[in-house]
């Protein structure tokens, strides 16, 4: 069965006029895990942003195409960004938690959809932290310094601020990638629990990675998507030359 | 190839060349920086040696008597503290707003460029221009217009408090900016991704991100300001600055009750700046009043002192706060 959650058609995208992604036509399937590979520059950072269109912080930033999201263009003119945004969560390759509490850190999203009651704000942090499998380690701790966290608990505490957004979407950019194993293990396990409820698109640099948690992988190059398709195929036949020497290794 | 014992060896002409590239050049440096340090060191001291004996609670707090011979400082302290603080009322809002302005909204590179070319240009005009274009614009132009609106006689249009304070905010409004701006840009960008990704407002992502991290670093800047408005004197000669004034510039606010003693804004002031070059140059008697007008430095002194240290505090705050940000 086929359920398209996002839509990109012939998407091109410029910073400063130098072409950043040519073309892209994708189809990202509900609550499955779709990986995008592909070397460094080739625009799968950019092409992450544009479902959330976070790249208009960026100066010169010009896009061709459409994204639809169930159908709806994201890009029309009288789309509200803030509501798009809590829709499409992101997390980013650092942990970027603010100098605050814990505590403080979960409730901003919701706070700033105007929920102040303490009790709500207290179910919500605990069913986040829990869906981020991190309550167990922080519960007792609530009220301290987020930055005071390991490195691992701070990016599966940036996934539960994420979450208490209530997003439909989740976007991550390479999460794992300045983690070490037994944290990189946490986040993987995480992913597959989430996409129960989360369509999930994963930027990633680590083929292991996109071969055991995605269910279909995008390989892009210089701004090309080459290749696309269900993950186990890609990975044992791809139908590119090129995919397979990148997934291979065998690749500059 | 050489063995490592060989390469380590000592070798004398090698040792002179490198006391005459090397060691002599560094210890020219050493001296003239302690040099530097002797000099501030020896001018503090000697004003603070001359000025100690008469400074006490009294010097402080008392108007000047018998000519300006005798008496204290306190009608000055006042004035000084008075206008600073409607400074920071008027100035700093207008500066963290300019600041955010450049900072975060300004697309157009062009315009940051303008704004900031021109923000260094007001830096970089004498103060004593600046006080006369206080003085054409606040008070001749903006004071006597809004005297003629309201009908208030002659109670804006002449150089008074208010206009003081906002001369020197014009003074001082680069030095808030610049150092804002810089503070701003320090919060590292991945902290306002991290705002926006979940749903804020610009405007809600400064408000609640941007402008806490930089916090610090904008009370430096305006503590800096502070100790700069503290030492001006030019740009006061023209804006009511008070040879002499027997009261406080105070009014009383009535609330049938009792009556809530106020800063008149709209009255002449003391500053202690300009009362030590009143008390060298302008008194009857410049000998007599030599212990006062060290106590009047010292005093000047010590307060700019006092608040570049707080500057420098807060800074070293605003650095850690950051490397914790960023994570080194």
């Amino acid at each position: 069965m086929k359920d398209t959650k996002i839509e990109i058609k012939n998407l091109s995208v410029f910073f400063n006029y130098v072409q950043a992604l040519n073309k892209i036509n994708l189809e990202i399937q509900s609550n499955k895990v779709t990986s995008i590979i592909g070397p460094s520059g080739c625009g799968k950072t950019s092409l992450l942003r544009t479902i959330n269109r976070m790249n208009e912080l960026i100066k010169g930033f010009l896009h061709k195409g459409e994204v639809l999201i169930d159908g709806i263009n994201i890009y029309d003119k009288n789309i509200d960004l803030v509501k798009l945004r809590k829709l499409v969560g992101m997390v980013f390759q650092n942990s970027n938690l603010f100098p605050k509490s814990i505590y403080e850190n979960i409730v901003f999203a919701p706070t700033l959809q105007g929920i102040n009651e303490k009790g709500i704000l207290d179910e919500i942090v605990e069913r986040v932290c829990t869906q981020a499998a991190i309550w167990k380690e922080i519960k007792d701790k609530l009220n301290s310094n987020a930055l005071n966290l390991s490195a691992g608990q701070q990016q599966r505490l940036c996934i539960a601020r994420t979450l208490a957004a209530e997003p439909s979407i989740l976007l991550m950019d390479e999460p794992a990638s300045a983690l070490d194993p037994i944290s990189t293990a946490k986040i993987e396990e995480l992913i597959l629990e989430l996409k129960n409820e989360y369509t999930i698109l994963l930027v990633t640099h680590n083929m292991q990675q996109a071969a055991r948690v995605s269910d279909y992988t995008a390989f892009l190059y210089m701004g090309q998507l080459i290749e696309f398709g269900r993950t186990p195929k890609m990975f044992t036949n791809p139908i590119n030359k090129q995919t397979e020497d990148y997934i291979t290794g065998r690749f500059g | 190839m050489k063995n490592a014992a060989e390469i380590l060896k000592p070798n004398h002409t090698g040792e002179f060349k490198k006391n005459f590239t090397g060691n002599i050049p560094i210890l020219g440096i050493r001296i003239i920086s302690y040099t530097v340090v002797l000099l501030l060191a020896s001018v503090l001291m000697y004003i603070f040696a001359n000025g100690i004996k008469v400074i006490n609670w009294e010097f402080l707090l008392s108007a000047p008597r018998n000519n300006m011979t005798e008496g204290g400082i306190g009608p000055a302290v006042f004035g000084t503290l008075a206008v600073i603080f409607l400074m920071i009322v008027i100035t700093v809002p207008l500066g963290i707003f300019a600041a955010v302005y450049i900072n975060e909204y300004i697309k157009d590179r062009w315009l940051a460029r303008i704004i900031t070319i021109s923000i260094n240009t007001l830096a970089g005009v004498p103060s004593i221009v600046i006080g006369l274009f206080g003085l054409g614009f606040f008070v001749l132009f903006v004071g006597k217009n809004l005297d003629e609106v309201f009908n208030t006689g002659m109670l804006l249009g002449k150089p008074a408090m208010l206009w003081a304070s906002a001369t020197l905010g014009v003074l001082v409004l680069p030095l808030i900016i610049v150092t804002t701006v810089e503070a701003l840009k320090s919060v590292p960008d991945i902290q306002r991704y991290a705002a926006i990704s979940l749903g804020s407002t610009r405007w809600e992502m400064i408000k609640t991100i941007v402008l806490p991290q930089a916090r610090s670093g904008i009370l430096t800047g305006i503590i800096l300001s502070i100790s700069r408005a503290a030492g001006e004197t030019a740009p006061l000669l023209f804006l009511g600055c008070a040879f002499f004034l027997p009261d406080l510039p105070v009014t009383y606010l009535d609330l049938g009750l009792f009556a809530i003693p106020m800063i008149n804004p709209a009255e002449q002031f003391m500053y202690l700046s300009y009362h030590i070059f009143v008390l060298t140059t302008q008194s009857t008697n410049p000998t007599l009043t030599k212990p006062l007008q060290y106590g009047t430095a010292t005093v000047l002194v010590f307060l700019t002192l006092l608040l570049n240290m707080t500057a420098i505090i807060y800074r070293i705050k605003f650095r850690k706060n950051l490397e914790g940000l960023r994570g080194y």
